[in-house]
């Protein structure tokens, strides 16, 4: 296994004029989506982005997998995609440095253990490795942490979650970008949709500041900006973008192995392996494109942390960055085709929630492309759900507390 | 990003005093299809660019007006009580 190497990662080819599957988006969900075309024969394919590679929220992520979800839906979902996760180094031949740390996601009050436990016993039903634990446990697992959390707000409880861990997001993007590559479809980067082509109500293909490319199969992957490329196509999602900050500390020696979440003050706290300590929240609470980070989010995040870990307190932040993420009303993504546009098919939602999915996300919209088929694990994240009521709310869920 | 907002009736200040009460959408007639309403509640347009937005002064004066922001920058040229919507520019301005 090797995580660098003086072979080159992918390569760049001249643009075709025409592909059998145009993807839109090269972030780890577009990625994952034409790694597993090829398993499918499907390999005339390609993946435009306008940036770089993994510029978008896929290079910002905190890259928290778990799959301690809360409904009959979600939960086998992402617990998948855990699974695949847990073998993808071996697939790809590359170190992704997936380290299964475990998780912690704490409750402060009577009526958050309540949603613990009951998220814990759901969890159980359907298969996945969690149990509730009290302070003494919580103490042993992350000894730094101080039980009366600033005296605000003490731990009552917590979901131990230990398939739980944290992977290295750039290794993600190039290995998976490395097997595109090598399978035969293309990764174009600085190439941005600007347009997409329909004949009635079929799409034919794409324009690009590159020029015109055809494609009966066009995927919207880009996340954040997933709203201005369905708009191409006349089709609005319900979807706002919102922006999601985090910072890193300097390196500390190790001193937590586990990671920790709290809905309740809005913030995760974890170690990395080279010991710092990434520290993030809940989206900001309005909408933007922009991707600029804020002194009081910062504020807002360091408060919450410390009174995790006063021990923090004279550690200096080293970064803090900023990403876009499409939230969805329920909480959960939205994969698969659009009614009333032929050959257009989304796979974005992906919310804060996003990068622990790629995996699964991507092997089934290769085969929803290659069968035309909608597989049943996928059918419940359908665009119809809104005008048929079939939320899956994943709210309580959500990686440190909604909104508000 | 962190911004200025004017309210019409305090002036400027920081976005921290406020909060954002959505894209305007026209709510459909009582009687409106399901499908209506389903696009009201749920479907947006998201844009990148000039919006017309409700946003309310919580720290201030609590009443809540209209503004036109660019979500690629958040500048925010114009902000109106919005009995004086008519005529204004930014995205939905004349069906909001
Ligand atoms: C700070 C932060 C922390 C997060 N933490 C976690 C976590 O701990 N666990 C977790 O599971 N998820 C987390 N997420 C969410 C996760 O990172 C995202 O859901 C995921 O990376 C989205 O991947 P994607 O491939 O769908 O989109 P992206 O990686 O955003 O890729 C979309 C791409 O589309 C391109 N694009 C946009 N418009 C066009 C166009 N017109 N033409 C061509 N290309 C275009 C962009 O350049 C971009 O590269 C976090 C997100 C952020 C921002
Ligand atoms: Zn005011």
């Amino acid at each position: 296994m090797q995580l660098f190497s003086k072979r080159k990662m992918w390569h760049k080819r001249p643009l075709k004029d025409s592909y059998d599957v145009v993807i839109i988006g090269a972030g780890v969900h577009g990625l994952s989506t034409a790694y597993y075309l090829a398993k499918h024969g499907i390999t005339n394919v390609a993946l435009l982005d306008r940036g770089y590679l993994g510029g978008g929220g896929s290079g910002r992520t905190t890259a928290i997998l778990r799959s301690n979800y809360l409904t009959p839906q979600g939960t086998p979902f992402f617990s998948e995609s855990l699974g695949i996760y847990e073998t993808l180094s071996q697939e790809l031949g590359f170190n992704l440095l997936f380290n299964q740390m475990g998780r912690l996601d704490l409750g402060h009050t009577e009526s958050a253990v309540f949603g613990l436990r009951m998220r814990t016993e759901f969890n159980r039903a359907l298969g996945v490795d969690s149990t509730l634990v009290g302070p003494e446990q919580i103490k042993k697992l992350a000894p730094a942490i101080d039980l009366r959390a600033g005296k605000d707000l003490p731990i009552l409880a917590a979901m131990h979650h230990p398939p739980s861990g944290v992977i290295r997001h750039d290794a993600v993007v190039w290995g998976l970008a490395r097997a595109v590559d090598e399978g035969g479809a293309e990764i174009h980067t600085r190439t941005e949709v600007l347009g997409i082509n329909r004949s009635g109500d079929q799409v034919t293909g794409v324009r690009t500041n590159l020029g015109d490319v055809r494609a009966g199969v066009v995927v919207n992957a880009t996340a954040g900006w997933c709203s201005t490329v369905a708009a191409m196509v006349d089709v609005l999602l319900p979807i706002t973008t919102h922006p999601l900050q985090a910072f890193v500390t300097e390196p500390l020696k190790p001193f937590l192995d586990v990671s920790v979440s709290s809905a309740n003050l809005h913030v995760y706290v974890y170690q990395t392996d080279r010991g710092e300590v990434v520290i993030g929240g809940g989206v900001d609470p309005y909408p933007t494109y922009s991707q600029g980070s804020t002194l009081p989010a910062a504020e807002e995040l360091a408060k919450h942390a410390l009174g995790l870990f006063p021990c923090l307190r004279d550690v200096n932040i080293l970064r803090q960055w900023t990403g876009l993420c499409d939230m969805t009303p329920d909480y959960s993504p939205i994969m698969g085709e659009v009614p009333g546009v032929r050959g257009f098919l989304v796979t974005c939602g992906w919310g804060t929630w996003g990068f622990k999915a790629a995996p699964v996300a991507g092997k089934r919209m290769a085969e929803l492309i290659a069968t035309g088929k909608m597989p049943e694990q996928i059918a419940p994240f359908s665009i119809t759900r809104f005008a048929e009521g079939r939320l899956v709310n994943e709210r309580a869920a959500a990686p440190a507390g909604a909104i508000h | 990003m962190s911004f200025l907002l004017r309210c019409p009736n305090c002036g400027e200040r920081s976005v921290a005093d406020f909060r954002f009460g959505g894209e305007t959408n026209v709510r459909p007639a009582p009687d409106a299809s399901h499908a209506q309403w389903v696009d009201y509640y749920y479907f947006r347009k998201n844009v990148s660019g000039p919006r017309q937005e409700w946003w309310y002064h919580k720290f201030g004066c609590r009443r809540w007006f209209l503004a036109v922001r660019d979500s690629r920058t958040n500048e925010v040229p114009q902000t109106y009580w919005p009995e004086d919507r008519t005529g204004r520019g930014g995205d939905g301005a004349s069906q909001g």
